[in-house]
């Protein structure tokens, strides 16, 4: 494997991770990680789309015209994403149907959309498969890290299986519910970024200075 | 008929709030809240899209897409559903586009204003997921539009409120490793806890 194609496949794991670095496709990870057997579906279909719209944008990258490119993008996505939604209703109905909305919310997932635009327009098919593999593994290292912490503590239990006995069955631990609704994961997102930031610290972000709210007056600030 | 609306957008705004119970529309939630001047640009062109989109895609779903709905044209067996996504996509871009040429015409002020925040609304999640929530609890077309404005009501609160939060952190010194994106997480949580205390409200 050239170190190209590694880079490309290493490299969002950790140093560029598309959740914790480059703020993309935050809103599915929250809501699909109460347990763990979704997240894994949420990843595996994340994974399948991305390597899916990469490389079919890779291939007929010369020949979108720029001015329609987010259309056809989109349309790419949106085909593929119908494609994974019917599998999973075949296949895994019940977590398709815990999964509810947010299979289809995969379209809007900026991590699908920004590697197309970012990378698969400007690279060849097999490179832009990799760079898909590699985010959607980015992807999937938050996912499941939270999905763990959050089955775990919340319900404790491990894919339905029970680890820590909770006391309503006669063992001896407490649940926290509070891991099991939303504000939970944002704590556990915000330390994941925290630990992984304290571990490479080339990715904080210096913004405390005061003199900061004068340069966001400039519209540059939109990304 | 008005309480059931009254509290549909009660259940919108604060309850079941986009960003705060569902996730929806959080990478520009993160991005574009560091000043609420922007943010409330935003806001405003949030509610204003989800507005017209819910209402179009509702009623677009009803006429062609839904189990038995092209029994008008004599096809009473035929199920498009699985063609929703595509659709529901296509409208929100083709929407978005046509509101931006509208605005840019007719009110150049509302264009000056919510001009550049158009273009990334397209690929907000909270957008699309307020269609596929309609589309899964079946609302008719007077409910899909309370849903919608409500919706994007609710959100642009929380993005307003996070934005104003911010601007105040910038004077507290957070540990570096958590500065900018990480802390900008925790402060969502507690929001998000603080908007719990809403749930179980019946208007």
């Amino acid at each position: 494997m050239s170190s190209q194609s590694r880079e490309a496949l290493v490299d969002p794991l950790f140093n560029n991770n598309p959740i914790a670095l480059q703020v993309l496709g935050i809103c599915s990870a929250l809501a699909v990680t109460t347990k763990l057997e979704t997240a894994v579906v949420m990843t595996a279909a994340v994974i399948a789309v991305l390597l899916g719209s990469n490389v079919a944008v890779s291939i007929i990258r010369n020949m979108i015209p720029p001015s329609i490119r987010i259309i056809v993008q989109l349309t790419i996505i949106a085909s593929l994403v119908i494609i994974t939604d019917q599998v999973l209703k075949a296949f895994v109905y019940d977590i398709s149907k815990q999964l509810s909305v947010f299979v289809g919310l995969i379209i809007t997932n900026c991590i699908v959309m920004g590697r197309a635009e970012a990378y698969a327009m400007q690279n060849p098919p097999g490179l832009s498969a990799i760079d898909g593999l590699g985010n959607g593994l980015g992807y999937g290292v938050v996912l499941l890290s939270v999905g763990f912490v959050r089955e775990l503590f919340g319900s404790g239990k491990l894919f339905g299986v029970t680890i820590l006995q909770p006391v309503t069955e006669g063992g001896w631990y407490v649940p926290n519910g509070l891991m099991l609704l939303a504000p939970a994961a944002f704590f556990l997102i915000g330390i994941f970024i925290w630990a992984v930031r304290a571990w490479k610290p080339e990715q904080i972000e210096e913004d405390f200075r005061v003199g900061a709210l004068l340069e966001l007056s400039h519209e540059g600030d939109l990304r | 008929m008005l309480e059931h609306y009254l509290s549909l957008a009660t259940k919108a705004i604060f309850v079941e709030n986009m960003a705060l119970a569902f996730f929806l529309g959080m990478c520009s939630f993160l991005a574009v809240s560091k000043k609420v001047d922007t943010a409330i640009g935003l806001g405003g062109a949030v509610i204003f899209v989800l507005g017209v989109t819910c209402p179009l895609n509702q009623a677009l779903n009803d006429a062609l897409l839904k189990e038995g709905a092209l029994s008008w044209a004599g096809f009473p067996e035929v199920n498009l559903g699985f063609l929703s996504f595509l659709t529901l996509i296509g409208t929100i871009a083709a929407m978005v586009q046509i509101v931006e040429m509208a605005l840019d015409r007719y009110a150049p002020g509302l264009y000056n204003a919510l001009g550049v925040f158009l273009p990334l609304i397209a690929v907000n999640c909270a957008i699309l997921g307020a269609s596929l929530f309609m589309v899964e609890r079946d609302y008719s077309f007077g409910e899909a539009t309370v849903f919608g404005v409500g919706s994007g009501i609710g959100w642009a609160l929380a993005i307003v409120a996070l934005a104003a939060i911010r601007e105040k952190m910038r004077y507290s010194n957070v540990p570096g490793p958590l500065r900018g994106l990480g802390i900008t997480f925790i402060v969502v949580g507690l929001m998000s806890i603080g908007f719990m205390v809403f749930s179980g409200i019946q208007l």
